[in-house]
């Protein structure tokens, strides 16, 4: 990967500059990452500072008149809401679900693609094809043109399979009613598999395989072989790819949007302040709403962060 | 199962072999027959694309393609918006994490490190907190149904994102070259020129595509802060499915139509792919 540690080692080359040189030389330094620095604090930070301001304020904009402080009431009323109670529940299920189960059938795909066969670059290409298709559209095809019970092909395989066997009488399951969330998962996983196996197959071709050869050479079976070396191996790709992926998946707006619109307990946490939002204009309520995701996620992120912080520090002692 | 054998050394790869490889042809066809039937479906009649047992074999046409196109409201004005989004965007993306990432590798500020794990924390905030106030901002400043709007907040979707897939690049430049190039007396200009260009174009391609991708698949502040004007493809892409009767060929013809700079894209450059999703630290 990448090596930063020269970098330092650089800076001491030229002679330490002394009093108002270094000051000049030190904001030489800093001048190119100024305007990148300052345009996220403006449009990231500032924008979250008003959604702060906002939650302690009395603003539906149905009701423009009553605008007002209303101190902790909005944040009393997500917290006794039974619907934001559900949208964590749902958004924890819904990002842990889709990351372990693409992350395992990536991996199992990785392992496939590691070996040498005919086709090899054909089938990578079409595990890739569902990561490249627009996520709104993605999940418009998984809703209609695959989920339907009358005429998706879920069902319309189930009735040629069924009419291969003489029956008349296939099951028609209505897959969105009878299972929302998973079929939000799964049109999620479809998404996200090609994502966890590019990166689980990059780790996999970075092994050291003089070492598996001298492993097996003394003995090792390939179980042995795939529990002790090439999944420690694996573990730091395996954590970035559940990280990114969660990141990505958490704020899912698109497939619940489109699948589900938000019902049948499918409403996570990204959908819920849009309705609350968008549909209901409680502005003060959503911003309540909003501010505890974001602790939320500082609490998580700060683990997160943890976690790409050694991966970096590893990384860049090498 | 198939991880026991898939690990297995050239001598045992004969035994079994045979149905690893059909099990990855299996798989691989399974992930991309959806994408397939997408593109089969939208050449197909409405009629034949609503049946049950699907008609596979049914006559291909064009129908869905000239009902998207001509059919109701035109798709061109949201497909040409999502472009300026997405070019623009990525454009002043590039601009700004260039020499940001030159600041945190080639001459690196001090407490570099923090400064990058600064860039990627915006990305974990989740962004639906920020939705509202820029929308109240842009309701009072006019700027509602303005692309200029969603080119400012997807440069700001996209520049952490860019900051550490480019600091990566950058730190790629060996340092003698730097230190040979600074002891010829080489300018700032000439060693961006002839030294970082040649390692980092590559790099930077690779930026660019991610970015873009990310900016023309984002539908959550497209869909609130736009309305008939600045309309993107993807918020196009679900007002169109509102339509009465049969309408499956025609969507799967919008659906191939506005994921194809996406699918053109990510196909031509598949290698980068991962590098640019994994921020630049899987090569």
């Amino acid at each position: 990967m990448t090596s930063v540690t020269e970098r330092p080692g650089q800076a001491t080359t030229q002679p330490p500059p002394q009093g108002a040189v270094r000051k000049a030389s030190n904001w030489a330094r800093r001048a190119p990452l100024l305007p990148a620095l300052v345009f996220m604090i403006v449009v990231t930070q500032l924008p979250f500072l008003a959604t702060l301001v906002i939650s302690f304020m009395d603003w539906n904009a149905y009701y423009p008149d009553e605008v007002g402080f209303a101190g902790v009431d909005n944040f009393r009323r997500v917290f006794t809401d039974i619907n934001m109670r559900d949208a964590v529940v749902t958004t924890i299920l819904l990002t842990a679900g889709v990351v372990l189960i693409s992350l395992v059938l990536g991996l199992g795909v990785a392992l496939l693609l590691d070996r040498k066969f005919r086709g090899r670059g054909a089938v990578r290409t079409m595990m890739i094809a569902p990561f490249l298709v627009v996520p709104v559209a993605a999940a418009l095809l998984w809703k209609h043109a695959l989920y339907n019970p009358e005429y998706g092909l879920f069902n319309g395989a189930l009735t040629r399979v069924w009419g291969w066997f003489g029956s008349d009488s296939p099951p028609q399951p209505d897959w969105i009613s009878n299972a929302p969330l998973w079929s939000v998962i799964f049109a999620l996983v479809w998404q996200w598999t090609p994502f966890m196996m590019l990166i689980l197959l990059a780790g996999l071709q970075g092994r050291p395989l003089d070492v598996i050869e001298a492993a097996r050479i003394d003995g090792a079976n390939n179980w042995q072989i795939f529990r002790s070396m090439t999944l420690p191996h694996l573990r730091q790709y395996l954590e970035l790819g559940a990280l990114l992926g969660s990141i990505y998946i958490v704020q899912n707006f698109d497939a619940v949007f489109t699948i589900t619109s938000g019902g049948l307990g499918t409403a996570n946490l990204p959908y819920t302040i849009y309705q609350i939002f968008y549909q209901a204009h409680d502005y003060g309520r959503a911003s309540a709403a909003a501010v505890i995701v974001v602790i939320g996620t500082m609490i998580i992120a700060t683990f997160a962060l943890r976690t790409v912080s050694s991966l970096f520090k590893e990384d860049t002692g090498r | 199962m198939s991880t026991l054998t898939a690990v297995s050394g050239p001598k045992k790869k004969e035994r079994g072999g045979i149905w690893l490889t059909l099990l990855a042809w299996v798989i691989g066809v399974l992930f991309v027959l959806p994408v397939v039937w997408m593109v089969l479906t939208s050449f197909h009649s409405e009629a034949d694309a609503a049946t049950n047992p699907p008609a596979v074999f049914a006559p291909l046409t064009l129908e869905g393609y000239r009902e998207f196109f001509s059919g109701g409201a035109s798709p061109w004005p949201p497909l040409l918006n999502s472009l300026t989004a997405s070019v623009l965007s990525t454009a002043l993306v590039l601009l700004l994490a260039f020499p940001a990432a030159y600041a945190l590798s080639i001459k690196p500020v001090k407490k570099w490190t923090d400064v990058l794990f600064f860039f990627l924390s915006t990305k974990m905030l989740p962004i639906v907190a920020g939705l509202l106030p820029l929308y109240l901002f842009a309701q009072n400043t006019g700027l509602l149904d303005n692309i200029w709007l969603l080119i400012v907040f997807y440069t700001s979707m996209n520049l952490p994102i860019a900051v550490w897939m480019m600091r990566s690049f950058l730190s790629e430049v060996p340092v003698e070259m730097l230190e040979a190039a600074a002891m010829d007396g080489a300018g700032l200009s000439k060693t961006l020129r002839s030294v970082i260009a040649p390692v980092v174009t590559p790099g930077i391609a690779a930026t660019a595509l991610i970015c873009f991708i990310f900016s023309w698949n984002e539908l959550l502040f497209a869909r609130v802060l736009t309305a008939t004007v600045a309309e993107t493809a993807p918020v196009f892409l679900t007002s169109f499915v509102t339509s009465q009767g049969l309408f499956l060929a025609q969507l799967c013809a919008a659906a191939f139509v506005i994921s194809l700079p996406v699918l053109v894209a990510g196909f031509s450059a598949q290698d980068k792919l991962v590098q640019g999703l994994s921020l630049g630290s899987v090569k």
